[in-house]
């Protein structure tokens, strides 16, 4: 009876055979050295490469590979000239000179006008971009994205082809970091009135002026990045194409893909860390910029507005055992205040020169406030906390494990209020949460882009502090261009942050990763795109 | 038969229709609101944003509007895809199942009829203890640890052999397709598997059988013309429940080895919150099992008269 | 096939009348003998006995196994994460942490070489190193295997300036040999030179923590000698999870979601279904068919998408489980299979005579649907519960993988999978105890509704 399955078993391994020859012929390696090519996976699809509009990570990522502004970052992330090639600036205002061999990827110059354009779209509330406040510097933008004024009365002028000026609200002492984000990008008129609400939402809908043009996007599934050869400084950039025929947001496959020789570099994590220890990947660390922390609800009607819970929870929290036990992470930090230690000081880091106060772990005098806070509010059992939390599962864990310590500490009672990201910010707005496990990405390279969070009139203060003294140190830093004076303003900020424990911070947040060492200079980097293959360039190591 | 057909027709509109309301409100039951972003908005950009996805009306002209579209076949432009319309991505990403589901279904069906037909020649000796033990641990244990694990066991087999046997991860050729389909078959596999084997077994003794080999046919020839053909036929009344599990099974699959499917685009659509992109999948995946029972349907009744009766 | 046997044999007394017995015996008698009958062949097949074996042990374990097994699912042990099962290990009692500062901080102090200062173990490892002139910054790096080159020094941990020598690696300390490798650098990040020491490391618990567990009897002393006190710490027989909690404990308490949710959910969602089945058919005529239709429609909604669209839409609120919200969902979605099925059921038990007779004795609708119509489907109630059961434990499963499962700290086995898939590699105990469970779980279920359907001798659809 078996002579009917045993042509077919022969078919089989026949078939199999053939299969494993075939497969084995559509593979291409994470570098192609010949054709100076590398590939790459993304997290996610682009959510809307419009850079007028763009907000998310894996945008910039691609915006700065295609596009430039008027300054730049180089691979120490200094400013350097961009589609500027010199400027001049004061407090009122400031003057780019362009280059004049600054192209599209169709061969037409860059001009000033379209810098005009670009920006005066932005702030057009039609365009409903997120980030218009970014330009808040700029003189009338803040009328404008508000309604008030038309869009053509921005403080912005095209003196000529070659020429830009602006106007500025108030002194702003680091516009010229503004400059290289995204939202500052230049847009042509004609190109973008052809499309309006298509602009770079395809490939053919799109046009650059960066090292890169993106070529092919098949949605959902692959990208495809080639050196711009319009791009005036298209001789320094050493690699040729940039594919991405991945994209999964899972750090398991995107570490299968890398393991397999697939792509270029992959982050790690508990793990997989393990993995690349016993393979002998040489790993690398990296400061993301992010800076997470426990943010508390400062309405009158809830508890968390009670100074003698925050001093409570304030002493029992340890954000060394959080970040070595708990995260058990290297590249994540411990972090003091909401400012991290990456910001630039006057001369030093900002952290060298006011460092916070550490509060150490202290779990009778925390028992203390607790109890001033019973006597207070009159209360023999406290009711129970809502923590707010997302879904993802660093978030969980960290939940879980501070829903465990304060119940042993302090016998507080916590309930866990775990929403998909979108819920978990409509309850901050509506200020629906006790605690909230928060964190805060910088946009700029100042601490103001911290310390704005908690002005009174800010509508990312979703804990609605309120505080006359820190409304007037943010004033300060605000229309102040002196570092001395700004820096002063800004340490006085984290003191009262700490004292009256607005927030608990915990940690700033890093990624340990490891890459093809067929790749070297690839910049990482905390604003704008990361990571960065403008300066990187390949070579064949021995093995 | 063509009243037959027009009144399935016709139920399955209705259907379609229940299964939009059910949607769209259970999507308005949802607390929060899908235009809350990282960034606060002024109010102004907040309006123009309430404007462009029709969040300003009353819920009952949402509700007509949404009815009118979905009539035209209009889904609406996505929250997070932000340049692309539901219709879209539809367009894009239902292929891509569609096509894993159908080599799924294809390797389901081969690899069930094959390994039935073993289970039941070897009935009670090993290969066919080996198989239900197959069988038994595909269906018992959650579909996700499989497909984790045998990612990771292809990963240790290209290592291990310094080829690329099989891509692990992605889409773009008939090779990335082969890994995914297989475990996503796996669960009708194992499905059909059993049922061939007890259909198989249970015709041992049908008279036809007996006549056949009374005529004293040779044993493959019994078992291809009459046992084999016999035994297969049940297997088609499957085929409904096996599409409808092949699709929502696409959800992991699709997950684990990136694939840009529908599937992973409605998980990732309702963590963002994305209105227009959950509803038009929803209704778009009703409307098409519906479809695809509707077709099974009509194949019964042309297959089967005593159905066309009741 | 073994009454087949039976009916073969015949003897010439087959055929002869049987004896007058005095009282007649009439339904009761034989509806006890269909039950009986049925629990005897049940019994008689060892599959389901096992399986129905597996199912009272694995609810025990569940239910009852927190009686005997103390631990609390929900305590944190930090001193001991993603322990392999295990059991009786020791630990020293170190002081109370506090942030390390050498006493004489920047300076050469005669340190010739990298140097660990003991004692080190698992609570911190304290580094010193000699100063040199040249460097700019040092890096400090952490291997698990000696490192093997310039491209090989494992984590990067730190990096310190060139005035602090000294470094205290704190960073998921495992009792296990590590490979610490100092390098200095200067200005320009060029490597100047570097230095590797090993240092194996002891599970320390801190003084405070050692108090309290042993005042509460969890930990042992074993022996105090040279001011160094060691415990035994308390076993974990199946391991410890990512924050150090019990898996035993865990899965019990997993085990109870996972169980709770399919079996108040098979049971609503069987009985709303029944009852709603029996209703239809009972009453008949058009009335029927709108009830049928809209089961027919509620069926054409795609299970899963509506699964997780109605958990969206639910939300789930502060402090809540989300077991409540799962059940009502998997409600709303599952009750017309069960409605259809007694439906077919009903429609033929309608017709018979002693339905017929009840009613002319003028029983209502109620009593006839209780007393005789319930009885004759209980089989087919039993078998579908048995077969619904798993199918909600795997729809749970599926849930928690796509991150609308349970909400934490409520364990589930298939959140508990979930997480367990993240940290397979090295620490597979997290996957393997609840996918077994599962497994386990559902396949006993499966092979009992098997066993109950040969019992009651159903014909399957």
């Amino acid at each position: 009876m078996s002579k009917p399955f045993s042509g077919l078993r022969k078919a089989q391994v026949y078939l199999l055979f053939l299969l494993c020859c075939w497969c084995n012929a559509a593979f291409s390696d994470a570098i192609d050295f010949e054709q100076k090519k590398i590939q790459i996976a993304l997290g996610a699809e682009p959510p809307d490469l419009n850079y007028l509009r763009a907000t998310d990570q894996v945008s910039f990522f691609i915006i700065e590979h295609v596009m430039e502004g008027l300054l730049a970052y180089d691979e120490q992330n200094h400013l350097i000239p961009g589609i500027a090639e010199r400027w001049e600036m004061d407090e009122q205002d400031a003057r780019f000179y362009l280059r004049k061999n600054a192209r599209w990827s169709d061969g037409e110059p860059v001009t000033a006008h379209d810098f005009v354009f670009a920006w005066q779209t932005v702030v057009n509330p039609r365009t409903a971009s997120r980030y218009a406040f970014i330009l808040a510097p700029i003189k009338n933008a803040e009328r404008i994205i508000e309604g008030k004024l038309k869009p053509e009365q921005l403080g912005v002028k095209a003196l000529d082809d070659f020429t830009l000026e602006v106007r500025f609200e108030r002194p702003c002492a680091y516009f010229l970091n503004l400059t290289t984000f995204a939202t500052y990008y230049p847009v042509r008129k004609d190109f973008y009135l052809k499309n309006t609400e298509r602009y770079f939402a395809d490939v053919n809908n799109m046009i650059f002026n960066g090292p890169y043009v993106l070529d092919e996007w098949t949605h959902g599934a692959s990208l495809h990045l080639s050196k711009n050869k319009n791009f005036w400084n298209a001789d320094n950039i050493q690699i040729n194409e940039i594919n991405i025929p991945y994209i999964s947001s899972d750090p398991t496959v995107i570490f299968n893909l890398f393991r397999n020789e697939e792509i270029i570099s992959t982050g790690l994590d508990a793990d997989t860390i393990k993995m690349a220890l016993q393979e002998r990947m040489q790993i690398k660390k990296f400061n993301l910029g992010a800076v997470f922390y426990l943010e508390f609800n400062h309405r009158e009607e809830r508890i968390s507005s009670n100074i003698h819970l925050r001093k409570a929870l304030q002493q029992v929290f340890s954000a060394e055992e959080l970040v070595y036990k708990v995260i058990g992470l290297p590249g994540n930090k411990p972090a003091y205040s909401l400012f991290p230690s990456w910001l630039d000081g006057e001369k030093e880091k900002f952290f060298k020169e006011h460092p916070a106060k550490k509060i150490p772990v202290n779990i009778q005098a925390a028992q203390k406030e607790l109890a001033l806070l019973k006597k207070e509010l009159n209360l023999k059992e406290l009711p129970a906390i809502v923590l707010l939390t997302g879904d993802s599962p660093l978030a969980s864990k960290e939940a879980e494990y501070l829903q465990a310590l304060f119940k042993e500490t302090l016998g507080l009672e916590i309930r866990i209020d775990k929403q998909i990201f979108k819920q978990r910010l409509a309850k901050m707005s509506s200020g629906d949460f006790d605690i909230v496990l928060a964190g805060w990405g910088p946009d700029y390279n100042d601490p103001s882009t911290f310390a704005d969070l908690f002005y009174s009139r800010n509508e990312n203060n979703h804990g609605r502090y309120h505080n006359e003294t820190y409304d007037h140190w943010v004033q300060i830093a605000m229309n102040n261009t002196d570092q001395k004076i700004r820096m002063h303003a800004f340490s006085e900020m984290q003191n009262i942050l700490i004292d009256d424990v607005v927030i608990i911070p915990q940690f700033e947040r890093g990624v340990v990763y490891v890459e093809n060492p067929g790749i070297k200079n690839v910049t990482r980097r905390i604003f704008g795109g990361d990571p960065s293959f403008r300066y990187a360039w390949l070579e064949a190591t021995e093995d | 038969m063509k009243i037959f057909i027009l009144k399935r027709c016709l139920y399955g509109l209705f259907t379609v229709w229940f299964i939009a309301t059910a949607t769209f409100f259970a999507m308005h039951n949802v607390p929060g609101n899908p235009l809350n972003d990282e960034k606060a908005t002024s109010a102004e950009i907040r309006k123009n944003l309430e404007a462009r996805y029709g969040l300003d009306k009353p819920l009952y002209q949402q509700y007509l509007i949404f009815l009118t579209n979905m009539a035209k076949g209009d889904f609406g432009i996505s929250f997070t895809q932000k340049n692309r319309s539901v219709n879209d991505i539809i367009k894009a990403h239902f292929p891509v199942s569609a096509a894993l589901g159908f080599l799924a279904i294809f390797f389901a069906g081969v690899g069930g009829v094959l390994f039935g037909a073993l289970a039941a020649h070897y009935k009670n000796r090993w290969p066919d203890y080996l198989l239900i033990a197959l069988v038994v641990i595909t269906i018992s244990v959650p579909s996700f640890v499989f497909a984790a694990l045998f990612q990771l066991a292809l990963v240790n087999l290209n290592l291990y052999f310094d080829i690329k046997l099989l891509p692990i991860a992605g889409w773009g050729s008939v090779q990335h397709m082969l890994a995914p389909s297989l475990i996503l078959g796996l669960g009708t596999l194992a499905y059909l598997t059993r049922l061939m084997r007890s259909s198989l077994l249970e015709i041992e003794n049908a008279p036809y059988i007996k006549t056949a080999k009374a005529k004293g046919l040779s044993e493959s020839r019994i078992f291809f013309r009459h046992r084999l053909r016999n035994a297969v036929l049940p297997l088609v009344t499957v085929l409904g429940p096996a599409i409808a599990a092949i699709t929502t099974g696409g959800f992991v699959v699709e997950s684990i080895f990136a694939i840009p499917g529908l599937g992973k685009y409605f998980v990732e659509a309702v963590h963002q919150l994305d209105y227009t992109l959950i509803m038009g999948t929803t209704v778009f995946y009703g409307s098409y099992l519906v479809l695809m029972v509707l077709l099974v349907d009509i194949l019964y009744g042309f297959v089967d008269p005593r159905i066309r009766m009741s | 096939m073994q009454s087949a046997d039976s009916i073969n044999t015949f003897s010439s007394e087959d055929f002869l009348p049987l004896k007058q017995v005095k009282e007649s015996v009439i339904n009761q008698n034989e509806s006890l003998d269909y039950w009986q009958g049925s629990w005897k062949k049940l019994r008689a097949n060892p599959r389901a006995m096992l399986s129905l074996i597996f199912i009272v042990s694995l609810v025990s374990f569940s239910l009852f196994g927190p009686l005997l097994w103390r631990v609390d699912p929900a305590r944190q042990d930090l001193n001991q994460l993603s322990q392999a099962p295990s059991m009786n290990k020791q630990a020293i009692v170190v002081d109370t942490f506090i942030s390390w500062q050498p006493e004489n901080l920047f300076g050469d102090q005669g340190i010739k070489h990298l140097s660990i200062l003991s004692p080190a173990h698992t609570s911190s490892v304290k580094l010193r190193w000699p100063i040199n002139p040249e460097a700019d910054y040092y890096e400090i790096y952490r291997h698990e295997y000696q490192p093997s080159g310039e491209n090989d020094f494992g984590l990067p941990l730190a990096e310190t300036s060139k005035e602090e020598n000294f470094y205290e690696d704190r960073l998921n300390l495992e009792p296990q040999t590590y490979f610490y490798t100092v390098l200095a650098r200067d200005g320009e990040g060029k490597l100047l030179a570097y230095e590797t020491i090993e240092t194996g490391l002891e599970i320390a618990v801190s003084k405070k923590d050692a108090e309290k567990h042993l005042q509460a009897g969890k930990w042992k002393k074993v022996s105090e000698h040279e001011g160094v006190l060691r415990v035994e710490l308390s076993s974990h027989p199946m391991g410890t999870d990512y924050l150090g909690r019990d898996m035993m404990a865990r899965l019990m308490e997993g085990g109870r979601t996972s169980l709770i949710i399919a079996l108040i959910a098979s049971l609503l969602f069987v009985a709303v279904g029944s009852l709603y089945g029996a209703l239809a058919a009972y009453i008949g005529g058009q009335t029927d068919n709108i009830m049928m239709r809209f089961a027919d429609f509620v069926i054409a909604l795609p299970f899963l998408l509506f699964m997780i669209l109605l958990k969206v839409s639910f939300g789930i609120r502060p402090g809540e489980s989300g077991i409540g919200v799962m059940v009502f969902s998997l409600v709303i979605l599952s009750w017309p299979g069960a409605a259809r099925l007694i439906r077919s059921q009903v429609l033929v038990l309608r017709e018979q005579n002693f339905i017929l007779s009840a009613r002319i004795n003028g029983a209502g609708v109620l009593h006839i649907l209780w007393k005789h119509l319930f009885p004759n489907v209980l089989s087919l109630i039993l078998i579908s519960l048995s077969f619904a059961i798993p199918s909600v434990i795997l729809t749970e499963a599926f849930l928690s993988f796509i991150g609308l499962g349970v909400v934490p700290p409520t364990p589930s086995w298939g959140s508990m999978c979930q997480e367990g898939i993240k940290t397979f590699l090295f620490h597979p105990h997290e996957l393997v105890f609840p996918s077994v469970f599962i497994g386990v779980t559902v396949l006993a279920f499966n092979l009992l509704g098997d066993g109950l359907r040969d019992a009651f001798d159903v014909k399957a659809e």
